[in-house]
Parts: C-alpha cells; sequence; structure tokens
C-alpha cells in the first residue's frame, strides 16, 4: 500500500516536470511576442504604419526624424535572395550526390564536415566574409567589397547545411519501390533520380529552402561584418554597394538609440518577426499538403 | 502451334555474398505462353525472376554466374541494363505508381526512352491504359494523382505503366498478392487476354492462381526448380513426390 502511494506520487511529481519543461517554451515565445507588441507596435502607430514600412528614408537623428525602414525590408529580401540564388542549387545538388550518388569513403568526409559547418559560429562566417570573401569581391568584382554580393556569398554558405541535411533525409526517405519502378522500365539511375525521386521529395526540399530563407532573414552578425550597412535608396541598391537589412538596422543603432529611435528598432524587430511568421505558415501549410497526399 | 523460346536458363546459380540462391537453374521460356513460378518462400523464385531483368543487380554482393539469353542474346554480358529492362518490363508486388498524375505515370517511360511528341504521348497513354482494361475507368481523371487510386486499380496502372514502352516479356512478382479477390481477377482476365502479345512470367503463392492462368508451371524449393512442366501434368500428375506434397498442401 505504501509503495503504491509512493509510485502514485511519483508519477504525479514526474508529470509536473514534464509539464513544466513543455510550458518553459510556450512562456518564452509569448513573452517574446509581449515584448515586441508592446514595445515596438506603439512606436509604429506613433510614427505611423505607411510612413514607417513604405517609407526609404531612416534618419532617426535629424529634426525632425525620419523612420522609414522600406529600404532595410528590401535590403533583407536581396540578400535573402542572393543567398538562395548561391545556397539552394549548391545545397540540392549536395544533398542529392550524398543520397543517390557518394562513395561510403566520401560520405564520411563530406557528412561531417557539412555538419561541422552547421556548427561554426556565425561571428567566425562574419570574419571569414571580412578577411578573405569581401576583399576577393573588391578585386575582382569592384566596389569596396562590403555589398550585397558578399552577405550573399556569405549567407549562401550559411544556409547549406540546413538545405544539405533536411534535403538528403527527405531523398532518403523516399520508397524504394518508386526507384524500383523507374529502373525497371529502362530509366538510367541519373532519370529515375531527378524525375521521380527528386520531384517525389519535393515537400521536404521546399522545407529545407524555407528554414535556409529563415536563418538567411534573421542572421545578424555574419552580416554586420561584411554588408557594410549603409542605408541606400532603393533605386541605388546594386550587388556590388554595400546595404542595411532589417537585421544589421538594429544591431548598428542599438547601443546608442534611445527614446522613438530605441522604440523603432524594436519596431524593426516585429518587422523581422511578422516575416517568420510568414515563414512558419508556409512551413505548416506544406506539411499539412504533404500529409493530404 | 509451336512457340519459340523466348527466354533460356542455363546452369545460372546465384549467390547473395555467401548464400547460394539460386541453384544450378536450366529453363526455356516459351514466347506468348504465361510461365508460373511457385514454390514456398524465401525458395528463389522471386530471385530468379528479377535477375531476368537484372533488378538483381542492384543488390549489393550479388554474384551471378551461367547464362541467360534472351532472344539467343546472353543479358549479362552483351545488352545494356536499360535496353533490357526495356523490353523485360516488370510489375512488382506492391503496387507503386509514381506520385505523379496517372497520365505522367504512363507518360513516364516512354518520355525516357526519347518520346517527345504530344499526340505520340497521349496514343501510347491511351494505348496503354487500355490494354491494362482500365482506359475508361480513368480517362476523365489522367491529370489527377496516380495515389488516389484503389490499390488494384494501382496495379493495374502499373501494369499499363510496364506495357507503355512497349516491351516483349513482363515479369510479374506476385502482383495481386496485396489485392482483393475481384481486382485479382480483373488482372487475371487482362494477363490471359494479354498473352497473345507477350511473354509473361509470374511468381505466386496462389497455386488456384497458376492453374487458372498459366501454361507451364515451375516449382521451386530451397533455390532448386524440382519440377518444370505444363501446368496441367504438374498439377494433376506432379512426377516428383516433392511437387505432389507442395500441392497437395502438405508443407509450404
Amino acid at each position: 500500500m505504501e509503495s503504491t502511494r509512493k509510485s502514485h506520487f511519483n508519477e504525479k511529481f514526474m508529470q509536473a516536470i514534464f509539464f513544466l519543461s513543455a510550458l518553459a517554451s510556450v512562456i518564452a515565445v509569448v513573452a517574446i511576442c509581449l515584448f515586441l507588441l508592446i514595445r515596438g507596435v506603439p512606436a509604429i502607430g506613433e510614427i505611423g504604419f505607411m510612413k514607417f514600412i513604405f517609407n526609404e528614408s531612416w534618419k532617426p537623428t535629424n529634426t525632425p526624424p525620419s523612420y522609414g525602414i522600406l529600404s532595410m525590408i528590401v535590403g533583407s529580401l536581396y540578400v535573402t535572395g542572393g543567398a538562395i540564388a548561391i545556397g539552394v542549387p549548391v545545397g540540392l545538388m549536395c544533398a542529392i550526390f550524398l543520397a543517390e550518388f557518394c562513395p561510403p569513403a566520401v560520405y564520411k568526409i563530406v557528412k561531417p564536415a557539412v555538419n561541422l559547418l552547421a556548427g561554426i559560429p556565425s561571428i567566425i562566417y562574419g570574419f571569414f566574409g571580412m578577411e578573405i570573401v569581401v576583399p576577393y569581391v573588391r578585386e575582382y568584382f569592384g566596389g569596396n567589397g562590403f555589398s550585397v554580393l558578399s552577405a550573399s556569398l556569405i549567407l549562401g554558405i550559411m544556409i547549406l547545411p540546413t538545405i544539405i541535411s533536411i534535403s538528403e533525409s527527405s531523398i532518403r526517405a523516399i520508397p524504394y519501390s518508386y526507384k524500383e519502378g523507374s529502373l525497371g522500365l529502362g530509366a538510367t539511375k541519373e532519370e529515375t533520380v531527378f524525375k521521380v525521386i527528386v520531384p517525389a521529395a519535393k515537400s521536404g526540399i521546399l522545407t529545407s529552402i524555407i528554414l535556409g530563407v529563415g536563418r538567411a532573414v534573421g542572421e545578424t552578425m555574419a552580416v554586420v561584418m561584411v554588408a557594410g550597412n549603409a542605408v541606400m535608396p532603393i533605386d541605388k541598391i546594386r550587388l556590388l554597394k554595400p546595404i542595411r537589412t532589417l537585421t544589421t538596422n538594429i544591431v548598428t543603432e542599438m547601443s546608442y538609440a534611445s527614446g522613438l529611435h530605441e522604440s523603432s528598432l524594436i519596431a524593426t524587430g516585429v518587422v523581422l518577426f511578422v516575416f517568420i511568421i510568414i515563414l512558419n505558415t508556409a512551413l505548416s501549410l506544406i506539411k499539412a499538403k504533404s500529409l493530404r497526399n | 502451334m509451336i512457340n519459340n523460346d523466348k527466354i533460356k536458363i542455363e546452369n545460372v546459380n546465384l549467390y547473395y555474398g555467401e548464400f547460394h540462391a539460386l541453384k544450378n537453374i536450366n529453363m526455356n521460356v516459351k514466347e506468348k505462353e504465361i510461365t508460373a513460378f511457385i514454390g514456398p518462400s524465401g525458395c528463389g523464385k522471386s530471385t530468379l525472376l528479377k535477375s531476368l531483368n537484372r533488378m538483381n543487380d542492384l543488390i549489393e554482393g550479388v554474384k551471378i554466374n551461367g547464362k541467360m539469353l534472351l532472344d539467343g542474346i546472353d543479358i549479362y554480358k552483351d545488352m545494356d541494363p536499360t535496353m533490357l529492362r526495356k523490353r523485360v518490363g516488370m510489375v512488382f508486388q506492391k503496387p507503386n505508381p509514381f506520385p505523379m498524375s496517372i497520365y505522367e505515370n504512363v507518360a513516364y517511360g516512354p518520355k525516357t526512352h526519347g518520346v517527345k511528341s504530344k499526340s505520340k504521348l497521349d496514343e501510347i497513354v491511351e494505348q496503354s491504359l487500355r490494354s491494362a482494361a482500365m482506359w475508361d475507368e480513368v480517362k476523365d481523371r489522367l491529370k489527377k494523382s496516380a495515389l488516389g487510386l484503389s490499390g488494384g486499380q494501382q496495379q493495374r496502372l502499373c501494369i499499363a505503366r510496364a506495357f507503355s514502352v512497349n516491351p516483349e516479356v513482363i515479369l510479374l512478382d506476385e502482383p495481386t498478392s496485396a489485392l482483393d479477390p475481384i481486382s485479382t481477377m480483373k488482372i487475371e482476365d487482362l494477363l490471359v487476354d494479354i498473352k497473345k502479345n507477350y511473354t509473361i512470367i509470374i511468381v505466386t503463392h496462389n497455386m488456384q492462381q497458376a492453374t487458372r492462368i498459366s501454361d507451364k508451371t515451375g516449382f521451386f524449393l530451397h533455390g532448386e526448380v524440382v519440377e518444370f512442366d505444363e501446368t496441367e501434368k504438374l498439377f494433376s500428375m506432379p512426377k516428383n513426390k516433392k511437387t505432389e506434397d507442395y500441392i497437395t498442401g502438405r508443407f509450404g
């Protein structure tokens, strides 16, 4: 009797522990949302939604100040687009190679290398970008090197591990019977991979791309070190010119901003958060769709 | 009418690593007949079937010696596997349509073999589906996903897909084992109907199925062909005691 009561207590106790652990992440995300809403949204109201989002003049220290972040929004889209243009083809080809064509001896080297790439801190990517990529871009492409191109290159490398590992596992998850069916019709291995297996894995591949976009949009440290961070009028944005993104806008000015300037930076964070919510929604839509099939 | 030998199997031995899966197989398969392979699980019947279009090549550690001839040509020495598989099609145990539309499933094979013209593809798709006796069922939803079909329809689609590259031989690996009796009957009728154009080899666990549709039957046990004869003879007066025990249900 005593022992069953004790084990009953243990069970209840452990349940509570698990429940609290589950609650921790919910509390964290709610707290962050509240922080952004309470501190950021009033600033948007004060500046005016249109003047904040659709105005490219960012002069927070002028009198009167202006707080338009359109060029940062466009900047984020540019470097993310650049990262996708570089990272997706390379990452996808790598994933296909790893899943379908890689000899085991090579796999033993490439796979850990990809995993290691995922673990490198962004400050190291930033340093690598500043010391190697920026001078290289300056030398061979022109401009001063701190540019959309440099940021895209670095971000393109940073999203590789995400794209590679998720795409690889989704390609590996395709039933062997598809491969048999295709080869059985006299298709070659390459035709089978590119016309049956990769299309069958498309929801996983799309997921990897969206997660890559999420990483690229949110990346700050590496971008701030290679992008030059000048606020450019939208029509002056060029591949070899500097650029400022939503994230780097916050990090470059947060240390000295105060008052409405400070709130406007938090509001920049709100916009970033909206981007991430859109990406997450897209993700769950894809998952729902692939489950239905 | 005496049909020619389409496939000749001479002294074939096959090993999975150390395991001796096929032991000295000799067999001739006649053109435009249905040949059935029966026997208990693990007896080698599927292995032999798969080696006839070299699907065993995909498995690591497979060694094969002896000769397999298709129209007198050695399929392991003198033929490219993709060409072989175009001539010798296969339908698998579990229906495995690609996750594409019904149309794309059937058009896939001809496309890989270089057919580009839309009208030609349309024609092949219709003809293949008609041969598989499912054109009327699906003609209004060719663009719908093949995964939405029932199991029996999926399997007939896979048969249509096999037809699409205009093969000479069709191998079927227990094609009805995952299907209900009505779907099974449809597929059996279909096979009997198409044997005027194709040489068919079917692996089956179902002895009634072998008696219903096949001209010849081979009984496999422990990697050997115990007996290979006309279906009627093999089931009514088997020469070998083991065959008799198996077909009368004493084991297996």
